[in-house]
């Protein structure tokens, strides 16, 4: 919590004067900054105070209940979170593998269904419907499920060619699902640029795909990259979900280390892994929104 | 030959007839100024003589080339045409200099040191050579649409639209565009602008055209249009404009 607000220099909204710059403080805006101090020093005391009370009332009930020991050895087993580390990170390697891959292809793929959904004419119709549909349902299905048409359904065909390997089918399904979001993300900030801007790129003579490519995806890619960046970190953990496939990633190897010793720290470890992954990405999230935000606004109060 | 000329130029939104058979032929090095009040037609009007809007019924008519037919490849009608809007669209993600070498670049195809070279210089001329790096946002509405004219004018089109080019700008703001579009017009391009600037007007075009509900109802040399009109609608317009002050 930060205890004090920095101050982030305001642009000068009225031309300098000649001869020196900004003129004292009156006493009366002088009144007015020392009064919001104070009630800023109020706040931020009342804040640290509540979350304090919060937490030790939190942890003298945990700690206090009957069942804590048994809790306490069983999912937070020093010894036993060191004994899983190595094999869950090597898991975690695969869950980062399928993160790359995965979130690469889902941007192409979610940008050329998004592509296809604002496309005009009859003759894209049967295309467009397909880009609907397609969005339709592979948003409205869950991802477990999907995981299991993908990762057993299309081994089960029998047919030569088809991959068998979990970790291509998980991939598969996980790209499949994100892409129908990212999609119609995608196709929200292609709408969010104004026709004019389409206009003024036409009347120049460029052709609906110059338009497309040099005027319209580079405006819409700002204003979504903070939605873009939102749903890779939900990918992140979503990634772990290969597991059920068999494939041998962080959920899996803890898995496996509970079935041998029945001690759940495993578990808990593997979630702290996904819990560090998605921090650098959701601060990253943030600042970037909050960059949009002022270039939004720049100048203005609220 | 003209130029640039519309046919029986009938364009309806829905059940919103907006323009019902307008006939305007524009000569070489030529101005016309179109009047009338705001839903008149005058921006669709320009809209589907740039083909940004299909035509219902009608011609147009580009170096005596029917452009509206559907065989006609728009996209490669467009290059020769400029268009500058009320609310000047210049690309917020490109410099000043980008906005103005795109469509020589990537439609025209001449080399982006050739584009640019060319765009400076008119940057130069027009006082914003020293914006050529800045994002459009960091201009005033005056030098932006000013820019907005010269990236119409880095095609050099065979004619140039202005659609209101002066209407959302502030009143200090309006002159330095219009002083801009006098001195292009006094180079010969051929113009086609919807204003509501009458003084202007009257200075410097050639013809004055008065759309009234999709019709055009009176065109001639400004002296008349705006000096004798004979039309008991145009008198009425004008009026209105005289007790607003803008003439």
């Amino acid at each position: 919590m930060a205890l004090r607000r920095r101050r982030r220099p305001r642009p000068v909204l009225s031309a300098p004067v000649p001869g020196g710059g900004l003129p004292p403080p009156s006493e009366l805006e002088l009144g007015r900054r020392a009064w919001r101090r104070r009630r800023a020093r109020r706040s931020t005391l009342v804040a640290l105070a509540s979350t304090l009370v919060f937490a030790v009332v939190a942890y003298v009930a945990v700690t206090s209940s009957p069942g804590w020991p048994r809790v306490q050895a069983t999912f937070f087993s020093p010894s036993a979170a060191l004994e899983s580390l190595p094999d869950i990170a090597r898991g975690l390697v695969v869950n980062l593998q399928v993160l790359v891959v995965g979130g690469l292809l889902v941007l192409v793929a979610g940008l050329g269904t998004a592509a296809l959904r604002t496309l005009r004419g009859p003759a894209w119709a049967p295309l467009r419907i397909l880009a609907t549909v397609y969005v339709d349902l592979f948003r409205g299905v869950p991802l477990i499920i999907v995981l299991y048409l993908v990762g057993f359904g299309f081994p089960a065909l029998g047919l030569q060619g088809v991959p068998t390997s979990p970790f291509v089918l998980g991939t598969a399904a996980i790209v499949l699902v994100y892409s129908a979001y990212v999609a119609e993300v995608f196709r929200a900030g292609i709408e969010s640029v104004h026709p004019s801007q389409r206009a003024a790129a036409r009347s120049l003579g460029l052709t609906h795909r110059q338009t497309m490519r040099i005027v319209v995806l580079p405006q819409a890619l700002r204003t979504v990259t903070p939605a873009l960046l939102n749903d890779f970190v939900a990918l992140q953990k979503d990634v772990g979900l290969i597991s059920v496939l068999g494939a041998i990633d962080a959920v899996r190897s803890a898995q496996i280390q509970v079935g041998q010793t029945f001690n759940f720290t495993p578990y808990v470890v593997a979630g702290l892994l996904f819990v560090l992954l998605a921090v650098p990405s959701a601060r990253l999230a943030d600042a970037v929104t909050a960059r949009a935000r002022r270039r939004q606004q720049s100048g203005s109060l609220l | 030959m003209s130029v640039l000329e519309l046919r029986g130029i009938v364009k309806a939104f829905g059940a919103n007839v907006v323009l019902r058979g307008v006939d305007l032929a524009v000569d070489e090095h030529r101005v016309v100024a179109l009047i009338g009040g705001s839903g008149s037609g005058k921006s669709t009007l320009l809209r589907c003589a740039s083909l940004l809007e299909t035509v219902d019924d009608g011609q147009v008519l580009l170096d005596g080339e029917d452009v509206t037919d559907p065989r006609a490849d728009a996209d490669r009608v467009r290059r020769r045409m400029g268009v500058v809007f009320q609310a000047y669209n210049l690309f917020p993600h490109l410099s000043v200099l980008d906005n103005v070498t795109l469509a020589p670049t990537v439609v025209h195809g001449r080399s982006r040191s050739e584009a640019a070279e060319e765009a400076r210089a008119l940057l130069d001329r027009i006082g914003l050579g020293d914006k050529a790096a800045e994002y459009p946002d960091r201009l005033s509405g005056g030098q932006q649409q000013r820019v907005a004219i010269v990236r119409a004018l880095a095609v050099r089109p065979r004619v140039l639209l202005l659609d209101e080019v002066t209407s959302a700008l502030d009143p200090e703001l309006v002159g330095e565009v219009l002083a801009l579009v006098r001195e292009v017009a006094a180079q010969g391009m051929t113009i086609v602008m919807a204003t509501h600037e009458m003084g202007f007007a009257r200075q410097v075009a050639d013809t004055v055209a008065f759309l009234d509900g999709g019709v055009l109802l009176e065109s001639g040399p400004p002296a008349q249009v705006l000096g004798e009109p004979q039309h008991p609608r145009t008198r009425q317009f004008l009026r209105r404009v005289i007790d607003a002050g803008r003439l």
